[in-house]
């Protein structure tokens, strides 16, 4: 029963070790037959259940002492068999619900005693031994994958020596074997019956039924409609992402007499989904039903009409007298119907997966075989046939695989000669011309193959399987330039497509396309260009074209007043064709951080900068698509701030061409974290036709790289300002809602830019944005996150905008993202926090409500993020302003904490760190442990920063600390004095008064000893 | 040739012809006469006979296909006296080295139209195409490829279907696919072999 257990049966966890068996049905049948087979073992066969274990099997048991009767000797907890083994141990223990039983007999006698437990027993028995004939015969007859020879083993020692326990032990395991046999039959049985959609299945049903279906009372639905009428070439009609889930199509039923369903077939079966999102085509995958096996079995589930106009339809199809019988015999009828279709699936099913189990097959034929051997015992001659017979099977189980890596390739290859496209023949036809003629005939056949429709992916396919492709490249190799302009023609068209591109990857098609761009023909050269531009859109081919220098010739096409040329064409049109041809190569392979060096390298940028400054849209597509591409190195930005490229790039933002729009906004979005950038955009009046393509919120790509321009000119206090202008900021808020989260985090972040000015956070206000903000903090997506943190915080610097947030939850919702592991989330997090508790009535109640949130402020202050440092200590200064909160953290330990922060440098953390100090020292003996933990010395040395408003916060943290005498002494020493002495001078008045209320308190310690010492 | 005939020889070509410059022409004048010189043809005066401009095409432009030769010698031939002269020199290679589209598409379809009578036939086209194919032992019939290859060119380039290329069929195709120009044999000069050659006419002017 071992493979049996090791294959049928359903384990939980995968692997050996501690699985436990799942209650299914299948498992349950498994075990009953194995219960069944222990209970009769005793009595059918008496001989062999003597036969004492190898080893005892032993589980945990739940059967109590008590259950243990006649035969069995009970000490307090233990129960021992009176029978025993030869070696005089009993062959039944129970110790501390353990039990170890060491023959078939007792076995047979607990499952007796077990009762009704039977199946807990045996379950929890095979749990704890995966392979029990190891346990009774001995690991060498262990189950294990692949030929197994132990029973040869065990034949040729009874054939040697008639040793009667081996007999036995042979005997028991046949027994074994034809118990594993036997499960294992049965549950192929049942695994059998769970059938698995198929497309086909799936199609042949719903046509059927849509022949019952339409206008009218007596069908048996109103209607039945694919959401989808695309068909993929594997039959699904599910996009390829529910492919994956194993989803075959959807369906809108209309039923007579319910609401219409939305159901999702799926190779596990049918179930009604979440219904198609109103309006668009969008279909909320989510199961909300049951799973049935088809969808007549689903519909007669659900709609009761059509269980009984099903019955018409088939009543109506016979003699209408026979109406006695009639729901009966209908109820068969549906019934056949499904199990044809069901037969009809399992067959499809097995044509599918040809070498199903083909392990489990073989091992079944081994097993009918030993089966064999033992009733008929004329051993010798069998064993000659069990030999020659398990040899086939492994010739079989080879070929088998052989067929399964034909079935990875496409379908093409058994496809024949019957069902091809005619489209292969003639491209064939024309396939010999290219092959076997001089350049004449290859010309014209080149020609003539131009004129298939080469987008389609038939002819792709078709032009590759013949072997097409090698010739064309070889092609590209001769010296004959009009072979090579017809071979490129057709090579650019079917490029298109990803096999073909990698395939001419592979043929070595690139390197020869970049030696061809040395040929001084103008056309070559672009054709060439394009075929590059078309198939160096991965990796592994950017890369070939660095490595042989095709970016340095590919920028040299940009370089027009180069050659000279002798082409058909007239050369002027043909400049701005190559510088055409060359940057859409060159934004192919741009993508790569290599191949942006090289570009610049080769001088491509100054080039890049004139051809901008065209005013052909087709070509400024590829430049300008080329340079946002570039933009994400930081010698690009620079370069396009430099050469005045900002120019023009806004220019083009008022082009015609969206596309263009978008790659210009692009490349600003990229550009503009530079303040320089910024400003020039604002200079050439890039701002407006910025907030006009805001309205063009139908097209996402633009509007994400538009959003992102906006984001990043707004971080510039003057752009802001000219957006107002232009209501940028109601557009944003309005536009906060359904869009990709792209979008979103640009929009999101413009805001937050936005929000430093009190006026714009009004106008959010009023827009309603907030409600939309707040909901935004649930998603996951961390830019998102980041930014909307940012907004929110900025705008709960107002008070009335703060009642909303407030009122929204908004202060849990940012409070929950500390717990978030992305660093940036939390410190945008913890800084949008200081300004709600600053703002929110009743600022200390709502912070204690949160459960567990203090603790989690303090604890964020073992982060390794200054900024996130930074924040939570400006979080904790604003915290600490309410004394019972101060206390809570307090005892979760924020004066060693922060003690710990104070060897810094960073002026940020500086600042925040002595805000939170100073505003700690209000509680018990905070001063005190402040000193202690050796705060207070790099504190002073906090006083030569250069920045005034650490000084500020400094100031103010001593001033406090100075109340403590320890501290006064360690300040004084530090030369605190001598630091604060020039502050009382300041402008500030905080400082002034911080630093003088300092020195007063050290002052006055030292009067005060003064006076202790000499009275 | 005097040095006065010369000068009015160059002068009347330099306006009827569009390509060359004066001195171009000048040129290509006296190459011609120092190649005629060369020969010691019995044509001296007139110019090129077959063989010679054969030799000419073959060495200068890269020609090979002896039927194609055929053809250009009698497109330039103008007035069918199997004799170039001077000015049918100039003005042929006026198209032929660097003619425009319409004016290339206009000699290739008088070259193509072997019996001149203004199409190009399919007996015309297998002729011009019969020696295409490199020889497969495994064909039963040669010919059955070259037939095959004539439909498929017929089916490119024949736009009314009227089972043979009218000069309308011809442009419109070529106007289509330039690469058609030269559809049925080489008979406009290799480019490759055309940039030698222009260098090799610097250092002939010199």
């Amino acid at each position: 029963m071992g493979a049996a257990l090791a294959r049928a049966a359903q384990w939980t966890a995968a692997g050996s070790g501690a699985g436990t068996l799942e209650i299914t049905p299948l498992n349950e049948s498994l075990l009953n037959q194995i219960i069944k087979f222990v209970e009769d073992f005793s009595t059918r066969y008496p001989q062999e259940a003597a036969f004492v274990f190898k080893e005892p099997l032993e589980w945990k048991t739940q059967l109590d002492c008590s259950a243990f009767g006649n035969g069995y000797e009970i000490i307090e907890a233990t129960v021992q068999s009176e029978a025993r083994a030869k070696d005089g141990q009993s062959l039944l223990l129970l110790k501390k619900s353990t039990l170890r039983v060491r023959s078939f007999d007792q076995l047979s006698c607990v499952l007796q005693i077990a009762m009704e437990k039977k199946l807990k027993e045996v379950q929890a028995c095979l749990e704890a031994n995966r392979d029990p004939i190891v346990q009774i015969l001995g690991p060498e007859y262990g189950t294990v994958e692949g030929e197994d020879r132990s029973i040869l083993h065990l034949l040729e020692r009874v054939k040697k020596g008639g040793d009667p326990e081996t007999e036995v032990k042979m005997k028991i395991f046949l027994l074994l074997h034809q118990l594993d046999l036997q499960l294992l039959n049965n549950s192929l049985k049942q695994i059998s019956q769970d059938v698995r959609l198929s497309p086909a299945a799936v199609n042949n049903e719903v046509s059927l039924l849509k022949n019952f279906s339409g206008e009218g009372e007596d069908t048996v639905l109103e209607s039945l409609e694919y959401t989808s009428d695309y068909v993929f070439s594997n039959g699904c009609r599910a996009p390829p992402w529910r492919q994956v889930h194993g989803e075959i199509c959807y369906l809108v039923i209309n039923p007579h007499d319910t609401d219409p369903l939305c159901i999702t077939c799926s190779t596990a079966g049918v179930f009604l989904n979440g219904g198609q999102i109103d309006s668009e085509d969008r279909i909320d995958y989510e199961r909300k039903s049951d799973v049935y096996k088809d969808i007549v079995t689903f519909l007669r589930e659900k709609s009761p009409k059509f269980v009984e106009n099903m019955a018409k339809q088939v009543f109506e199809a016979k003699v209408s007298g026979q109406s006695q019988s009639l729901h009966d015999s209908t109820e068969n009828k549906v019934d056949e119907e499904v199990k044809s279709s069901a037969s009809r699936r399992s067959i499809e099913k097995k044509k599918l997966e040809p070498s199903m189990n083909w392990k489990m097959l073989s091992d079944l034929f081994k097993m009918c075989l030993f089966m064999l051997l033992y009733s008929c015992s004329k051993w010798v001659m069998l064993f000659f046939i069990f030999s020659k017979m398990s040899a086939m099977l492994d010739d079989v189980s080879e070929s088998s695989s052989g067929t399964e890596e034909d079935e990875e390739q496409p379908v093409r290859h058994h496809e024949g000669g019957t069902d091809l496209p005619s489209e292969y023949w003639e491209i064939q036809k024309l396939a010999k011309y290219l092959k076997g003629g001089n350049p004449t005939a290859t010309v014209i056949a080149l020609c003539s193959m131009k004129d298939f429709n080469l987008a389609q992916e038939t002819c792709q396919m078709a032009i590759r399987d013949i072997g097409c492709l090698e010739v064309l490249i070889n092609l590209l190799d001769t010296e004959e330039i009009k072979c090579q302009i017809g071979s490129l023609k057709i090579l650019k068209e079917i490029s298109q497509n990803t096999l073909i591109r990698h395939a001419i990857a592979d043929l070595g098609g690139l390197e020869i396309m970049v030696k061809i761009l040395d040929s001084p023909d103008r056309e070559l050269k672009c054709l060439t260009a394009e075929t590059i531009a078309n198939v160096a859109r991965f990796k592994r081919a950017q890369k070939t074209i660095r490595q042989h220098g095709g970016i340095k010739k590919l920028v040299g096409l940009l370089d027009c007043d180069a050659v000279g040329s002798t082409s058909v064409i007239p050369y002027q049109a043909k400049d701005s064709e190559m510088a055409r041809c060359g940057a859409l190569a060159l934004w192919s392979c741009s993508k790569t951080t290599k191949n942006k060096a090289a570009i610049h390298k080769a001088g491509g940028i100054p080039l890049l900068a004139r051809w901008l400054k065209c005013s052909h849209a087709n070509i400024l597509t590829p430049v300008v698509g080329t340079l946002q591409e570039c933009a994400s190195t930081p010698s690009y930005r620079l370069a396009i701030k430099t050469e005045g490229m900002v120019e023009y790039l806004v220019k083009n933002l008022r082009s015609e061409h969206v596309e263009l729009q978008m790659h210009c906004a692009s490349a600003i979005f990229k550009c503009a974290e530079d303040k320089e950038t910024r400003d020039l955009v604002r200079q050439h009046g890039g701002l407006q036709p910025l907030s006009v393509l805001l309205a063009n919120s139908e097209n996402k790509q633009l509007l994400a790289a538009v959003t992102g321009a906006i984001w990043k000119c707004a971080i510039s206090e003057e752009n802001v300002a000219i957006f107002r202008e232009y209501k940028v900021i109601e557009t944003l808020v309005g536009l906060l809602t359904d869009q990709p989260e792209e979008v979103l985090v640009n929009i999101a972040g413009a805001l937050g830019e936005c929000c430093q000015e009190t006026v714009n956070r009004s106008t959010i206000r009023r827009c309603e944005g907030i409600p939309h903000l707040v909901k935004l903090l649930t998603g996951t997506n961390q830019a998102l996150l980041v930014n909307v943190a940012k907004t929110l915080g900025a705008c709960a610097t107002d008070p009335e905008s703060m009642i909303i947030i407030d009122h929204l939850d908004g202060v849990c919702l940012l409070w929950s993202l500390l717990k978030n592991p992305n660093p940036d989330i939390q410190a945008s997090a913890a800084w949008a926090i200081c300004p709600c508790i600053d703002n929110a009535k009743d600022a200390g109640e709502m912070v204690r409500s949160f459960v567990g949130g203090l603790e989690l402020v303090v604890n964020l202050l073992k982060s390794k993020n200054k900024e996130v440092l930074a924040s939570i200590c400006g979080a904790i200064t604003n915290i600490a302003k309410d004394e019972e909160n101060l206390a809570i953290l307090t005892d979760h330990g924020v004066v060693p904490l922060l003690s710990k922060l104070a060897n810094t440098n960073n002026d940020k953390l500086r600042r925040h760190l002595a805000e939170a100090i100073s505003n700690c020292c209000m509680w018990g003996r905070n001063r005190v442990a402040f000193g202690e933990s050796n705060a207070v010395a790099p504190l002073v040395r906090y006083l030569r920063s250069n920045d005034p408003s650490v000084h500020r916060a400094t100031a103010q943290a001593l001033c406090q600390l100075s109340e403590d005498p320890n501290n006064c002494i360690t300040m004084h020493e530090n030369g605190v004095v001598k630091l604060l002495l020039p502050m009382i001078g300041s402008t500030d008045e905080t400082l002034q008064e911080a630093a003088a209320g300092c020195i007063a308190n050290i002052r006055r310690l030292a009067l005060a000893t003064e006076k202790a010492k000499y009275g | 040739m005097s040095r006065k005939r010369l000068q009015q020889l160059v002068d009347s070509l330099g306006h009827s012809t569009k390509h060359f410059n004066k001195s171009e022409v000048e040129c290509l004048i006296k190459l011609f006469d120092k190649l005629v010189a060369e020969s010691s043809s019995r044509f001296a005066a007139a110019g090129f006979d077959r063989s010679m401009f054969r030799d000419i095409l073959h060495s200068a432009f890269g020609m090979t296909e002896e039927m194609m030769m055929e053809r250009v010698f009698r497109a330039f031939d103008r007035d069918n006296n199997s004799c170039i002269s001077a000015t049918e020199w100039v003005e042929g290679l006026s198209v032929f080295l660097r003619g425009t589209l319409e004016e290339k598409i206009k000699y290739c379809f008088e070259v193509y139209d072997l019996n001149g009578d203004g199409y190009i036939s399919r007996e015309e086209m297998f002729q011009m195409l019969k020696n295409c194919l490199l020889k497969q032992p495994s064909e039963e019939d040669p010919d059955e490829g070259i037939k095959d290859l004539v439909d498929i060119a017929m089916k490119k380039m024949d736009y009314d279907h009227d089972g043979k290329l009218s000069f309308k069929d011809f442009e419109k195709a070529v106007r289509d696919e330039n690469l058609l120009l030269e559809a049925f044999g080489p008979c406009l000069p290799d480019i490759k072999v055309h940039q030698q050659k222009q260098k090799c006419n610097t250092m002939y002017f010199w």
